[in-house]
């Protein structure tokens, strides 16, 4: 990701109420490891947010700064996400929109 | 369990419309809302349409918090090195009453839920539906966050957005494929009134579009935007999740490379992001929207797939799409019918609008662009090559420069091919 220092930044002017727990749960991380690597992970470039990060053995979710769109979950190639939306009153919420 | 006549799933522009009218017919409607307020999580380019929403809505009045009547759309086709730029102004779009204007959904959605409230609606913000209920089949009520939140109505309105996920519980629809949706980011960047007329030839009270294409989105299947707002620019980037697969190459990265182009750089000089926002959008067209209703459902909106991509249309059919679905549950109402029977009356008048009617004519769209990506990439390239060669002034004879423009035009495409582009463009289109 070219610009990660100007996503930070932008994330940073956003509102969120961060839920203690993520909305966003991998249903198999054996996956991500695995037969995934040949996909070279779409979840952690597709992001608008940068959410997703590849470290060394595992997919670690900021779900914190996520936008709520749901482009991880069309992307995915393993339909290995359980996808759903904050609980109500925690997450993104936008000024301007 | 609590009872409503209607439950509307989600305060976007379809759902707002959809309770408005059913609560000015004295409905008991439920309106449920998982931001804090409508218009919390509601992302949009965005231009408002203002026939259609007063079709539902009423008189927009001087207290809307629209940004500006837009009085110029422009069509720019970005090039590495340059643009080719086309722009329509009238005169007429903004005078009373105007034909459309840049908004702000966050502070839009707010004050029309406003209205919707005083028509008598409930709206219950801070929720999010996890389930519909069913009694025999039959959609009969929704599952909230709330405790014991258990909900009972005749009939579901599923105006849940894009991610559509009621009508995926529903088993109306699976999920949308990479090459159905677009993922889209956009920032708000502040930039003071005065500048942002100077940069964009306005008067004050004045807005102007720029769509854009080509470079704009790095050759990917998709559009870049501004859109002048009261004292700020909405400026985003979209693609098609298909290619994003292919070409890996993140939104955000999108929209920093657009914002960069030496075209685009001077319009934003200056000015300071406010805000960051992403959204996905319905790109199927008619080919890929699921059925419209079921068994004490009906579904609106972007939920729906809505979207006319071409003609940057969206939020109209989404209100257009819950009037009629409040409509068809107003007649379902006086039946006491809200079988799919019933309900189907939604979805008939939906085809004789101009919702399925544009949708029909765009439903080779899709296709058309997927097995044309030159469009996105060629066609710019040589019109880049046609304008430097002739507009150049080298002492070159324009009969020689015509020559060269042409030539290239068919090394490039040959002309076959060039008659079948223009000939598949019609087809799909006209």
């Amino acid at each position: 990701m070219a610009n990660k220092s100007s996503l930070e930044e932008k994330l940073f002017l956003v509102g969120f109420k961060p839920d203690e727990e993520s909305h966003l749960l991998i249903k198999k991380p054996e996956i991500c490891c695995g037969a995934c690597a040949a996909k070279e992970r779409p979840c952690t470039y597709a992001c608008p947010a940068g959410v997703y990060t590849w470290e060394e053995d595992h997919i670690s979710v900021a779900f914190e700064g996520c936008l709520e769109c749901g482009c991880c979950r069309i992307v995915c190639p393993f339909a290995n996400l359980e996808w759903r939306y904050p609980r109500g009153g925690f997450g993104v919420g936008f000024k301007q929109g | 369990m609590e009872k409503f006549d209607v439950i509307v799933v989600g305060a976007g522009p379809a759902g707002l419309a959809a309770a408005y009218t059913l609560a000015k017919a004295g409905v008991n409607v439920a309106l449920i809302e998982r931001g804090d307020f409508p218009g919390a999580k509601n992302v949009m380019g965005g231009v408002l349409y203002r026939q259609p929403t007063e079709e539902v809505f009423g008189e927009l009045g001087k207290d809307a918090p629209v940004e500006r009547p837009i009085v110029e759309q422009r069509y720019w086709v970005l090039t590495k090195e340059g643009a080719l730029k086309f722009g329509f102004r009238s005169q007429n779009f903004v005078r009373q009453p105007c034909n459309c204007y840049s908004v702000l959904r966050a502070k839009f959605d707010k004050w029309l839920a406003e209205r919707v409230r005083q028509a008598g609606a409930l709206i219950i913000p801070e929720t999010t539906v996890e389930e519909v209920l069913r009694d025999n089949g039959r959609i009969c009520g929704v599952r909230t966050s709330r405790p014991d939140g258990d909900l009972a109505c005749d009939v579901v309105v599923a105006a849940d957005g894009v991610n559509s996920l009621l009508s995926q519980k529903a088993g109306l629809h699976e999920e949308w494929k990479p090459n159905e949706v677009a993922v889209a980011v956009k920032e708000i960047i502040a930039l003071p009134r005065e500048e942002i007329e100077k940069r964009f030839n306005l008067a004050p009270n004045e807005g102007a579009t720029i769509e854009l294409f080509g470079e704009a989105t790095g050759g990917l299947m998709g559009t870049a935007f501004i859109y002048t707002n009261k004292d700020s620019l909405s400026v985003g980037v979209g693609a098609v999740c298909s290619d994003i697969l292919e070409s890996k190459i993140s939104p955000n990265d999108l929209l920093e490379n657009f914002k960069a182009h030496p075209a685009i750089a001077p319009l934003l000089q200056g000015g300071e992001v406010r805000e960051y926002l992403a959204h996905l959008i319905p790109e199927g067209g008619l080919n890929t929207m699921p059925p419209l209703y079921t068994d004490g459902m009906v579904v609106v909106g972007d939920a729906a797939g809505l979207v006319n991509s071409l003609h940057r249309e969206g939020s109209n059919l989404a209100i257009t799409s819950g009037r009629f679905a409040a409509e068809a549950i107003l007649r379902a109402i006086e039946w006491k019918d809200f079988s799919a029977k019933s309900l189907a009356r939604y979805a008939q008048l939906m085809r004789d609008s101009y919702v399925i009617r544009d949708l029909a004519k765009y439903r080779r769209g899709p296709h058309f662009f997927e097995t044309h990506r030159e469009i996105f990439t060629l066609y710019p390239e040589l019109g880049q090559f046609a304008g430097e060669t002739m507009f150049t002034v080298d002492s070159i004879s324009k009969k020689e420069k015509q020559r060269k423009i042409i030539h290239q035009f068919l090394t490039k495409r040959p002309i076959w091919k060039l008659a079948k582009d223009a000939w598949d463009a019609w087809r799909s289109l006209y």
